[in-house]
């Protein structure tokens, strides 16, 4: 738990509160037990024999107890409905991101007031620093739930349902978020990765991301684009400015630019990307991309291409 | 057809040898595999559901060492993801459906009819239908699991994944239908103990006599009866989602996926508490026998538990805080889920107060309290850190509630359940158990466990979420996973400690006679282990510990026939006799009937028609059961 | 430890009856499992309505006759069940025969109406998820009523044998006819979900 955004900081504060208190809790109960194990007493040899004043001394401390106990959960009570009050307030004007959890990648669509300008990509979320950000959680398929630890408390993706969430990174950096909702084989790789940078620095990637996909640098990759519009992948994938539109995977129009692939399972690196596409029921076993049999050049050529996007 | 039984021979009119004699063939259960399938004998049935459900424990706990196994170290490749999540969804299954809640039951079957002193429990045939029904529920899933048809859902078998689209196959089906037959048999024993309680208590047993299991299974059996309804409607809703097409969970037909949580939890959570209010029972009990004085706070300790009762039913939406419901609802059922810990805190404190005033006397059982309360407090409390909506959000699904459940589970319940193993093992067997091997497996358990899962906090909040088989080796989580791999190990040295001396205390333990502990409750006023017919007369009742307040001799009462099952019936508050009632005799019809109730359900896995015409067999071996045979306990 | 007579209780009855009886008790208990099991129906019914857009969704309210004649036998129904229930209780066995019979056939009657009253739902099961749950009650208070109508055959055969004249078989008429009220009474809030509700 490190927290670097603000629902996330004060969440911990809250938490730190409870647990020293429930801390202080169980040392107070075991101090307790302890004497009331190991004192020295008078023998009694009549079991039913008890002490009057002692029994009624003790209902006396039991009621205080109970007392205390009824003050300390009223305390945590009402700071964590305070805390819950203080989470992500917002105004009405930041960015939105349509978030949906697949099976099992996350679907990542930028909105735009301009529909024109909305684009849709996958298992990266860039924020700018320190604004908050609004997130719109859908589940497509099952239930999954999106959580980045460092940033915020985690909120659920329910399919025929949408739920908001604010985020509000205080620094620049890399947040790994992850699925925490058994959603089925693969939840285990269900990862993603937020990355908040200034607003500069998200302004470029916002442009970068709008546009279609960079024509093919050379001849490898200009071959590695033909392999991939011919064969299956591009009955699932879209890369866009190619005639490929299929939506069952996540868009690939700018796949090289993101940190990793397969929902945080490896490194965008061109041995990694042809790993993958060789074989990606080994490395993700279940997940819903199927063996495409390709021979040794077209892998070659199709990881060329797809790392060349940026 | 009126027969004369008041011309029988009666008890009073024989001597001790011939009434035992005479008693002992009344209520025999007969030799042979016949005997065996016919029996009625609370105790006989009580002693086979406790074993099975241990049998289910070492089963579970033996995917729990598989999941651990798997998790040592990250990437490992020991299980694939598809068996894995089998795994941990079987591993939680069989924990709470087949091993705690049926073992709270089971002890509860063998031990309340002799804590109340009768003869029998009420509607015994109906006790040996729920133990065939729990039997073939928990063979159906692992025979479906041997066969790679584990269900693969997860215990609380979220839909949509759960539901008609994707989950393909039987699995999801076979946890539902599982679902179906572990609730009939619980449901089964709980209006027996209700109905065993209100109406079978030995004369002069009043409301406030009652000794504190029987009253926290009392309120169990209550909460079986209210909570149960909802499950057995989710899964039967989940079944004909997925078996003829309806759309109770799809939300492209106008259902709703939360229907599913709302519906489960409404169980689910009252479900920790069927399982965590016997234990109360237990500890109440044991605490007083070894501190030597009667339970501190006898009245409270009630309030307590009909208090937790009725407070688990407002909260089951603690379990869905993160699902995205109204803010200010979700507050309220913080506020409720906080307010059980003052019942809970009611109860440890009294048990705290009883050994501070008592005479302790550190016998194995005494230990178990002792743990108990040290790990049950941890585990308490983490429940009211969870119970708070803001802390919930980051640590729920993660290991953090893995380390809350185990702790108030195997703390709050299976602690409890082992000392109650030690403390009546000499009433059920007739031998102690050894002290020796009693305390290593009890440090062995404690320490293990504690060193097994105080680290699984820590991971939680390391982010280390819940039901993943595998996690990547950047993350800083495989120390800590390892180490808990590690310690889970010498947790398992001490269960098989413990079995190792169940086994050898009942071939060579010292035998025990009637009441080695020196305790008060009428259970203990019978012969180890009891008779057939638990006590030769009925024990009357003058206060709340008969066997302290008069030790030498036990009041009872005469004037009950020898000829057929007699036993008291009572009335509700001050248990004043009202008639010698008749208790069925031996049957193997629940037997067929258990047999034609599990091929209706398994085949309605397959088709719904399997419902009709299995409905003719189940209803004939109803009529075999019901129809009289002309003994003579089936006239008036 | 000794035994020592404290009490005599030979002169107690053989059976008890009414609340000394443990099967009226165990009724009681099945009544408030089942009873519970249709309040989580109901609520499951009032959940969904709660959450969609319409209600009914997508298919007309639905057409009132049959349910109004299920409803007016099951209520004349509770006549001569209640009668049945005082002459076990008499142990009027030629009464109780004849009553038998009777509560046989108010329990076939409703059935009748009962396969129409699926029919006016005005959709099928597999439609939506409205027409889900009103099949769901419909057919789990069917359920009761088949359960029910096949406990008074069997005990309206037992009674016409030699086992029938005892006192504990006219405490399972008791009971038997305590459970078809529970049948009746369960109904009623069943009744104004499936053809209230959808008219408001
Ligand atoms: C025996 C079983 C058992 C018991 C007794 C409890 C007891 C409690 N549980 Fe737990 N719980 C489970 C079994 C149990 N639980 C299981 C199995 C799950 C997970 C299901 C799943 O997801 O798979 C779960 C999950 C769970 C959640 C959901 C977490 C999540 O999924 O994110 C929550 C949230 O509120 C919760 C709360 C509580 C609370 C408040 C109590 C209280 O009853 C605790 C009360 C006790 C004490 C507080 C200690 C004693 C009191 C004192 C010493 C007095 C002083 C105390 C104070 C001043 C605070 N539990
Ligand atoms: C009473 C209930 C209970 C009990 C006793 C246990 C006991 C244990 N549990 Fe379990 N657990 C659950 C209830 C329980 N659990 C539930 C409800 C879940 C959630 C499932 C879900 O997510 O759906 C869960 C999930 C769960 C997980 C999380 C899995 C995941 O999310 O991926 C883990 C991980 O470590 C775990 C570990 C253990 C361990 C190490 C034990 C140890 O205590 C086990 C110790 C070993 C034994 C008790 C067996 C010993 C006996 C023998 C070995 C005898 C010898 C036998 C023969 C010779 C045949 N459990
Ligand atoms: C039947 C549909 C389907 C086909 C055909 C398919 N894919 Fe995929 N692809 C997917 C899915 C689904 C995922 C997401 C897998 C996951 O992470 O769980 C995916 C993921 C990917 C990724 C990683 C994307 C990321 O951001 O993580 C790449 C790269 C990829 N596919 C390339 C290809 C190539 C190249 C082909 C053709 C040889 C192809 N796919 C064919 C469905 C398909
Ligand atoms: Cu998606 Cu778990
Ligand atoms: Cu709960």
């Amino acid at each position: 738990l490190d927290p670097h955004g603000t629902d996330a900081a004060r969440l911990a504060g809250l938490m730190w509160f409870v647990m020293a208190t429930c801390a202080a809790v169980w040392v107070l109960v075991v101090l307790t037990l302890a004497p009331a194990l190991w004192r020295r007493r008078a023998p009694r040899p009549d079991p039913l024999a008890l002490d009057a004043p002692r029994e009624r001394r003790m209902r006396a401390v039991i009621a205080g107890a109970v007392g205390a106990t009824v003050v300390v959960i009223s305390v945590f009570t009402l700071t964590s409905f305070v805390t819950t009050r203080g989470l992500g307030v917002t105004g009405s004007d930041e960015p939105t991101i349509r978030v949906r959890g697949r099976q099992w990648w996350w679907e990542v669509e930028y909105l735009d007031r301009d529909p024109a300008r909305a684009f849709k990509t996958a298992n990266e979320i860039h924020v700018p620093v320190g604004r908050p950000v609004r997130l719109r959680l859908e589940g497509d398929d099952v239930i999954h739930s999106f959580w980045v630890p460092s940033l915020a408390g985690k909120q659920d993706m329910i399919p025929g349902r949408t739920n908001e969430l604010v985020i509000r990174a205080e620094r620049p950096g890399l947040y790994r978020g992850q699925c925490a909702e058994f959603c089925g084989i693969q939840h285990a790789h269900m990862a993603f990765l937020v990355v908040a940078e200034d607003e500069v620095a998200y302004a470029r990637w916002l442009e970068i991301q709008r546009s279609d996909a960079a024509p093919p640098s050379g001849p490898e990759q200009e071959a590695g684009r033909a392999a991939f519009l011919s064969r299956q992948c591009a009955a699932c994938h879209t890369v866009r400015g190619t005639p490929a539109a299929g939506t069952t995977g996540p868009d690939l129009t700018h796949v090289g630019s993101r940190r990793t692939i397969g929902a945080g399972l490896l490194d965008t690196t061109r041995g990694a990307m042809a790993a993958w596409i060789a074989d990606p029921q080994t490395l993700k076993p279940g997940n819903n991309m199927p063996l495409v049999p390709l021979d040794a050049d077209a892998l070659r050529d199709i990881s060329a291409y797809l790392v060349g996007l940026e | 057809m009126t027969q004369d039984h008041d011309a029988g021979t009666r008890d009073h009119q024989v001597d001790r040898t011939m009434l035992e004699a005479r008693l002992a063939k009344t209520w025999r259960t007969d030799p042979g595999l016949w005997g065996a399938l016919a029996t009625v004998d609370h105790k006989i049935i009580g002693r086979r559901y406790i074993v099975t459900a241990f049998v289910f424990l070492a089963l579970g706990g033996v995917l729990a060492m598989l999941m651990r196994l798997q998790l040592a170290g990250p990437e490992a490749r020991i299980i694939g993801p598809d068996r894995y999540n089998q795994i941990f969804t079987m591993h939680g299954t069989t924990m709470m459906f087949l091993f705690a809640v049926p073992v709270m039951e089971a002890v509860a079957v063998y031990l309340v009819p002799l804590m109340i002193g009768t003869r029998n429990i009420a509607f015994p045939r109906l006790n040996a239908f729920s133990y065939w029904m729990f039997l073939f529920g928990g063979l159906l899933l692992w025979v479906a699991f041997a066969l790679d048809m584990g269900p693969d859902v997860g215990w609380f078998a979220y839909v949509p994944l759960s539901g008609p689209q994707f989950s393909a196959g039987k699995r999801a089906d076979i946890w539902a239908q599982m679902i179906t037959f572990t609730e009939v048999a619980a449901l089964a024993v709980a209006v027996e103990i209700v109905v065993t309680v209100f109406k079978q208590r030995a004369p002069g047993m009043s409301l406030d006599r009652v000794p504190l299991f029987v009253w926290a299974m009392l309120v169990t059996s209550f909460l079986v009866i209210i909570a149960m309804p909802a499950v057995m409607v989710a899964s039967t809703m989940l079944i004909l989602d997925r078996l003829v097409g309806t759309h109770f969970f799809n939300p492209a037909e106008g259902g709703d996926v939360l229907l599913w949580q709302h519906l489960f939890w409404f169980f689910g959570h009252p479900e920790v508490y069927i399982i965590f209010l016997p234990a109360v029972g237990m500890v109440s009990t044991m605490v007083a026998t070894f501190a030597r004085r009667p339970v501190f706070g006898y009245l409270a300790l009630v309030m307590a538990m009909v208090a937790t009762g009725i407070l688990a039913f407002g909260l089951w939406v603690h379990h869905m805080f993160v699902t995205g419901l109204p803010r200010l609802g979700e507050s309220f059922f913080t506020a409720s889920s906080m307010a059980i810990a003052v019942p809970a805190g009611i109860q440890i404190f009294c048990w705290i107060a009883t050994l501070w005033s008592g005479t302790p006397r550190f016998a194995t059982p005494l230990l178990w309290v002792v743990a108990f309360i040290v790990t049950f407090v941890i585990g308490g409390l983490t429940g009211v850190m969870v119970a708070s909506v803001p802390f919930d959000t980051q640590v729920h699904d993660t290991y953090f509630v893995v380390a809350h459940f185990h702790y108030v589970l195997i703390g709050g319940a299976v602690f409890p359940l082992l000392g109650a193993v030690t403390y009546w093992f000499p009433k059920f067997t007739g031998r102690m158990m050894s002290e020796r091997l009693g305390t290593w497996s009890f440090w062995l358990i404690v320490v293990g466990f504690n060193l097994t899962f105080f680290p699984m906090h820590i991971l939680g909040f390391q982010g280390m979420p819940r039901r993943i088989y595998t996690y990547q080796p950047d993350l800083p989580w495989h120390g800590l996973n390892l180490f808990v791999s590690l310690c889970a190990v010498m947790l398992v040295a001490g269960f098989v400690l413990f079995a190792v001396n169940v086994v050898r205390s009942l071939r060579c333990g010292v035998p025990a006679g009637d009441n080695p502990w020196d305790a008060p409750t009428l259970e203990w006023a019978t012969s180890s282990p009891p008779p057939p017919y638990n006590f030769a007369h009925i024990p009357v009742v003058g206060g709340s510990n008969p066997l302290w307040e008069s030790p030498e001799k036990l009041p009872v009462a005469s004037g009950l026939c020898l000829d057929r099952r007699e036993l008291i019936v009572s009335s509700v508050v001050e248990a004043q006799p009202e008639a010698r009632e008749s208790s069925p005799q031996n049957s193997v019809w629940p037997f067929f009937a258990a047999i034609a109730t599990s091929v209706m359900l398994i085949g309605s896995i397959f088709t719904p028609w399997a419902v009709v015409w299995g409905a003719v067999p189940v209803f004939v071996t109803l009529v075999g059961w019901f129809w009289p045979k002309g003994t003579p306990e089936d006239a008036a | 430890m000794r035994d020592e007579i404290a009490a005599d209780l030979s002169t107690l009855p053989l059976h008890g009856s009414g609340t000394a009886s443990v099967t009226w008790w165990g009724t009681l208990a099945f009544i408030l499992i089942e009873g519970t099991g249709f309040a989580v129906g109901i609520g499951a019914y009032f959940y969904l309505a709660t959450v969609a857009p319409a209600w009914p969704m997508a298919a007309p309210p639905p057409d009132l006759l049959p349910g109004l004649i299920f409803t007016g036998l099951l209520l004349v129904s509770v006549v001569p069940n209640m009668m049945v229930a005082r002459w076990a209780e008499a142990r009027d066995l030629r009464k109780v025969r004849a009553g038998m019979v009777v509560m046989t056939l108010l329990g076939i009657a409703p059935l009748v109406a009962r396969v129409f009253e699926f029919r006016a739902m005005n959709v099928w099961w597999d439609t939506n998820a409205y027409g889900s749950i009103v099949w769901m009650l419909l057919g789990l208070h069917t359920t009761h009523v088949l359960t029910d109508l096949a406990d008074t055959v069997v005990l309206a055969a037992l009674m016409f044998t030699r086992h029938g004249d005892d006192l504990r078989r006219y405490g399972d008429v008791q009971d038997n006819a305590l459970y078809w009220n529970f049948v009746v009474v369960t109904w009623l809030p069943v009744y104004v979900c499936l053809y209230g509700v959808p008219r408001l």
